[in-house]
């Protein structure tokens, strides 16, 4: 593979980080902090509409439940993006773009039309996630690391959503 | 302090990320066609070291578990969902912010989605909360508790079924 780390030495560390995170968290936070990035939006999402309405937020059964605003989970989600910059610069790999190749070769050039892909695609990422309770990290990672059976349901869940749209979407093709 | 720390553990995090290449929107179709299974492989060698590694912590002690419990319908639904997002936007919610950082400004609209989304779910979490929570609740479970098993045991049985399926995929050259 062309300047990259395989997966498998990719995902040993990504395991290494959270048994680290898991077990500097517990000792010095008093309470395990697994992997998770899902949640972060609920957070964010509710400081934003805390400014616009505060008392919607304040009688929110899921607002109250997971309370708005910046924790922990909110700076991992923040922090992703600061290290793979670093990663990108490092290696000579930053390059700004719109639209991916494979969604170009199928749907064109539009920015517009990706643009409302992606806001889509993310929107349906995150209300599926809060309503599976975690996303391939949150359940994937963390909840098949634990062996939880909620995270077998899960992730069962992504692939029977997911292949068959991606498959009508872009087809079979080998890169 | 905590932010401290949840912000160095996602910048160590986001530079595997773009050194593994999961933050490539083609990587994730790839997967999803099944014809790159790279975002596989880092899940699942992921889960195998993190298997052991958590078990072994809670077995000596040093760290408690933190089960998502289980709705088996909401978990089911919530997870197709899931996937029919995945499939579109190319990404997961931590691999959209982390793409940006690589430049692919696309995610910026998935993460504004996103957050679209989180305000829709808070909404008509009522909703689901009087139709499909209540289907299959069945709390905080996992494999070693119903299964009345070592857990340190049963998450080195589990790796090596995992290590089976990682050196599968490579025999069969996926």
């Amino acid at each position: 593979m062309r300047n990259g780390w395989s997966p498998y030495m990719g995902g040993a560390l990504t395991g290494l980080l959270l048994i680290l995170s898991v077990l500097v968290t517990q000792q010095l936070l008093g309470a395990p902090k697994y992997l998770g990035t899902s949640t972060a939006y609920v957070k964010v999402a509710g400081l934003i509409e805390r400014a616009v309405s505060p008392e919607t937020v304040a009688t929110n059964a899921y607002y109250q439940k997971k309370k708005p605003g910046i924790d922990w989970k909110v700076m991992l989600v923040l922090g992703v993006p600061i290290g793979a910059f670093i990663a990108a610069v490092r290696n000579r790999e930053f390059r700004l773009r719109l639209v991916p190749d494979r969604w170009q070769e199928r749907f064109g050039p539009s920015p517009a039309l990706r643009a409302a892909g992606a806001f889509i695609g993310g929107f349906l990422i995150i209300y599926g996630a809060r309503l599976a309770g975690g996303c391939p990290s949150g359940h994937g990672l963390s909840g098949m690391s634990q062996m939880a059976i909620s995270a077998f349901i899960v992730v069962a869940g992504f692939f029977a959503g997911g292949i068959p749209l991606a498959l009508l979407l872009y087809g079979r093709k080998k890169d | 302090m905590e932010l401290v720390i949840g912000l160095v553990t996602g910048i160590l995090w986001g530079y595997i990320f773009q050194r593994t290449r999961i933050l490539r929107f083609e990587k994730h179709v790839g997967l999803l066609t099944l014809t790159d299974l790279t975002v596989l492989k880092f899940l699942l060698t992921g889960v195998l070291i993190g298997a052991i590694g958590i078990q072994i912590l809670t077995t000596l002690g040093l760290a408690t578990y933190h089960l998502k419990p289980t709705f088996v319908l909401a978990n089911l639904l919530g997870g197709v969902i899931y996937g029919l997002g995945w499939a579109i936007l190319g990404y997961c919610p931590g691999t959209a912010p982390g793409a940006v950082g690589e430049g692919s400004l696309d995610g910026i609209f998935a993460v504004l989605g996103g957050l679209c989304g989180a305000m829709a779910f808070a909404h008509t979490y009522p909703f689901w909360q009087k139709t499909v929570y209540g289907v299959g609740a069945l709390g905080k479970i996992s494999l070693p508790a119903i299964l009345h098993f070592p857990p340190l045991l049963l998450g080195i049985i589990f790796a090596g079924l995992l290590l089976a399926f990682i050196l599968f995929l490579e025999k069969m050259g996926w």
